[in-house]
């Protein structure tokens, strides 16, 4: 027993000093602790970015295709001066926006229900509601609407059914635009629910003693307190339909490109730079977006 | 206090990022210059012989292209074991092949590239050359499969052709009455809204055939070998059927379940989907129009950094060989290059060996146009062609 205590002291004593030391210098324990996230996030987050943006003012050789390492801006002249790519990114920034609009309009309502009318069952309820698509794939989920939405689909069935024509919405723009807002409306969802479940009652019972009847209040008191989380959420759905090419590959028609697939063709082609200087676009718009969304007070809450 | 304290993180996140951007140019830089280095040292034509198997082969392929049913044989023969990545698209191949620092990157070994993505391959240094006289069953091929433009540059094989097929013409019987018997189905408005066209800038060359037949005043001989004037023609052509078009499939699974769904009644698509569409029961039927069609090879190609050359070898040597010639000629509902393989193919599935035109004569195999990247020089001495590079471009300006 004697023995076991002498040998492990100069172990419990040096496990002594180093906590002492680390307590009486707080940055060098902020360090240690930092440094791996720091590392893996600077690494390949910025490291990703940075050689996208840097490969973007290169070239590929007209023969063997291979990447040259000239610094050259026809890359962003070719973008500028072709009308296919405004009209590509003009495309998909409308599809993003309709997308994000869409969520907001579905999703506030079910949100307030959830976080102010719901009976705790019932919230847990709609939460697994609103949360089991996210249990399987992507994938799955595209290809069950183009089945749905298909000309043989269960949409036209119905519709034929109570004695409508077709509806003719596979491989359109309309197409996506459902399947888009279908898939990230539980990213709109949650960060509204969260925003509206903090609005105190008090407040709402102040509006309603100062006369303001029920819309007043919604649009005085509830809305403006919400917006944060509408606007938080708007970032999820307006920047996962900018970058996404799944969904027009396999839902869009002709004239379904996005920004994405384009990249997709040219990393593909392989035209490594052209891709990286089309894929700053959407980091671009989504700056602006997140410049926008701060002035709106998204990032106050947290 | 806490202002400097935020400046000093600024100049953190600034320092931090400059030292990533270093980082990548540096990477980038010497990935590239040592790839370009190593294109100029490759005199020698390939091995003498080929030695012991490594024990492994790794495969970027047409999804399941090595089929177990002749591919477990070959490693109980030679304990080479398979591993394989499918690539559904030809851009897909060309990509994983550049992956890496290129030429394979030390991961694979050999490619199933078709023929718009085999120049490319060799042009971008990315495969090497096989020394030919140790694939025995290369004799007996179908003579335009032994050396063609889209596998051999100056005499020099960089691979060893494989099977192929033709670009069919597919339409619902039920839906489509009289069935069309011609390519300008696929440009004629009566038909808007109901086709169906494969999403690949190659296609170009469906096009460019189309108007070889229709308008010869232009003067398309080859329809990968297009100048300025017979491309712009193609490409108006193309604008033209986009308003036609439903679905550029970007694979011919999506074009197929299209087929099935209804959406669309005629289009451009393989012989395998036909075979499978009709297995579900869905009334298609296929056509190669009297003047021919383009066509696709495909060869199996050796990667320049192939870890597992002699298992490469050893693969190459015996899915040439007339067995696994037919079983994947059944499998995957091709045309053979070893037509030894006839007899195996009709004792498998009687009658399938006329049925995928094995039995043709030579003259057959002049009306299809088979797949191969485009490259300025197109043969008249001059390098006036279009290259891939504006095809792509085109094909986005078109479908976009």
């Amino acid at each position: 027993m004697a023995e076991l205590v002498e040998a492990g002291a100069p172990l419990r004593s040096a496990r002594l000093r180093l906590s002492a030391a680390l307590w009486r210098r707080p940055w060098l324990k902020l360090s240690l602790l930092l440094a791996a996230p720091v590392l893996a996030f600077a690494v390949v987050y910025l490291g990703a970015l940075a050689s996208l943006f840097v490969s973007a003012f290169w070239q590929i050789d007209a023969f063997t295709a291979a990447v040259v390492h000239n610094w050259t801006l026809d890359n962003f002249k070719t973008l500028w001066n072709d009308h296919t790519y405004w009209r590509i990114t003009g495309r998909t920034i409308g599809i993003a926006s309709a997308v994000t609009v869409t969520d907001a309009v579905l999703a506030f309502p079910l949100a307030y229900f959830m976080a102010r009318l719901a009976t705790p069952r019932l919230r847990a309820l709609l939460f697994i509601a609103v949360l089991l698509p996210l249990w399987s794939s992507y994938l799955v989920r595209i290809y069950a609407w183009r089945t749905i939405l298909a000309k043989d689909g269960a949409l036209n069935w119905f519709l034929n059914g109570i004695g409508l024509p077709d509806a003719g919405l596979a491989y359109t723009n309309t197409a996506m635009w459902i399947v888009f807002s279908y898939v990230w409306l539980p990213f709109m969802v949650l960060p509204v629910y969260a925003a509206l479940e903090r609005i105190p009652d008090s407040y709402l019972e102040a509006s309603q003693d100062l006369g303001g009847r029920g819309w007043r209040t919604l649009r005085s008191v509830i809305l403006p307190l919400a917006l944060p989380g509408i606007v938080a959420g708007s970032i999820f759905t307006f920047s996962l339909t900018l970058g996404d090419f799944i969904t027009p590959a396999l839902v869009g028609g002709a004239g379904s490109s996005f920004i994405g697939n384009v990249v997709h063709d040219k990393v593909g082609q392989p035209d490594v730079p052209f891709a990286a200087a089309f894929a700053t676009v959407p980091v671009v718009v989504m700056g602006i977006y997140l410049v926008i969304a701060r002035r709106l007070g998204a990032f106050d809450a947290v | 206090m806490s202002r400097p304290k935020k400046r000093y993180l600024v100049w953190a996140a600034l320092g931090l990022l400059t030292g990533a951007l270093a980082v990548a140019a540096a990477g980038c830089g010497g990935g590239s210059s040592s790839s370009k280095s190593a294109s100029n040292t490759t005199t020698t034509v390939g091995p003498a012989s080929i030695g012991k198997g490594e024990g492994a082969l790794n495969l970027i392929e047409w999804p399941y292209y090595s089929d177990p049913s002749f591919a477990n044989k070959f490693t109980q023969q030679t304990g080479c074991k398979i591993h394989r990545k499918d690539a559904g698209s030809s851009n897909e191949m060309v990509a994983l092949m550049r992956a890496g620092g290129g030429g394979g990157g030390g991961q694979w070994d050999l490619v199933s590239a078709s023929g718009d993505a085999s120049l490319r391959l060799i042009r971008g240094g990315d495969v090497k050359p096989v020394n030919i006289k140790l694939i025995p069953s290369w004799n007996d091929f179908i003579p335009i499969f032994k050396s063609p433009a889209h596998n051999t540059v100056n005499g020099v094989h960089y691979g060893v052709s494989l099977q192929w097929g033709p670009n069919v013409l597919l339409y619902n019987k039920t839906k489509i009455k009289p069935g069309p018997t011609s390519w300008s189905a696929l440009y004629d408005p009566k038909y808007k809204g109901q086709i169906t066209i494969p999403n690949n800038p190659i296609q170009i060359a469906d096009a460019a055939f189309y108007l070889m037949h229709s308008q010869p005043d232009l003067g398309i001989k080859d329809p990968y070998e297009l100048n300025k004037k017979q491309f712009d023609a193609t490409v108006a052509l193309l604008k033209k059927q986009r308003k036609l078009v439903k679905l550029y499939w970007n694979y011919d699974t999506d074009g197929r379940a299209a087929f099935a769904n209804g959406d669309v009644s005629l289009g451009a698509i393989w012989p395998a989907d036909t075979a499978a569409l009709q297995q579900k029961g869905v009334p298609v039927k296929e056509v190669i129009p009297d003047v021919g069609a383009t066509g696709w090879a495909d060869t199996w190609m050796l990667a320049k950094k192939a870890p597992h050359p002699n298992c490469a070898y050893l693969w190459m040597k015996y899915v040439t060989t007339p067995k696994p010639e037919a079983q994947q000629a059944l499998v995957f509902r091709e045309t053979p290059v070893n037509p030894k393989a006839c007899p195996i193919m009709d004792k498998m599935e009687p009658g399938s060996c006329a049925k995928f035109h094995l039995n043709k004569p030579l003259p057959y195999y002049n009306t299809i146009k088979f797949w191969k990247t485009p490259i300025p020089a197109c043969g008249n001495g001059k390098n006036d062609c279009m290259d891939y590079n504006a095809w792509q471009t085109a094909w986005t300006q078109i479908t976009g």
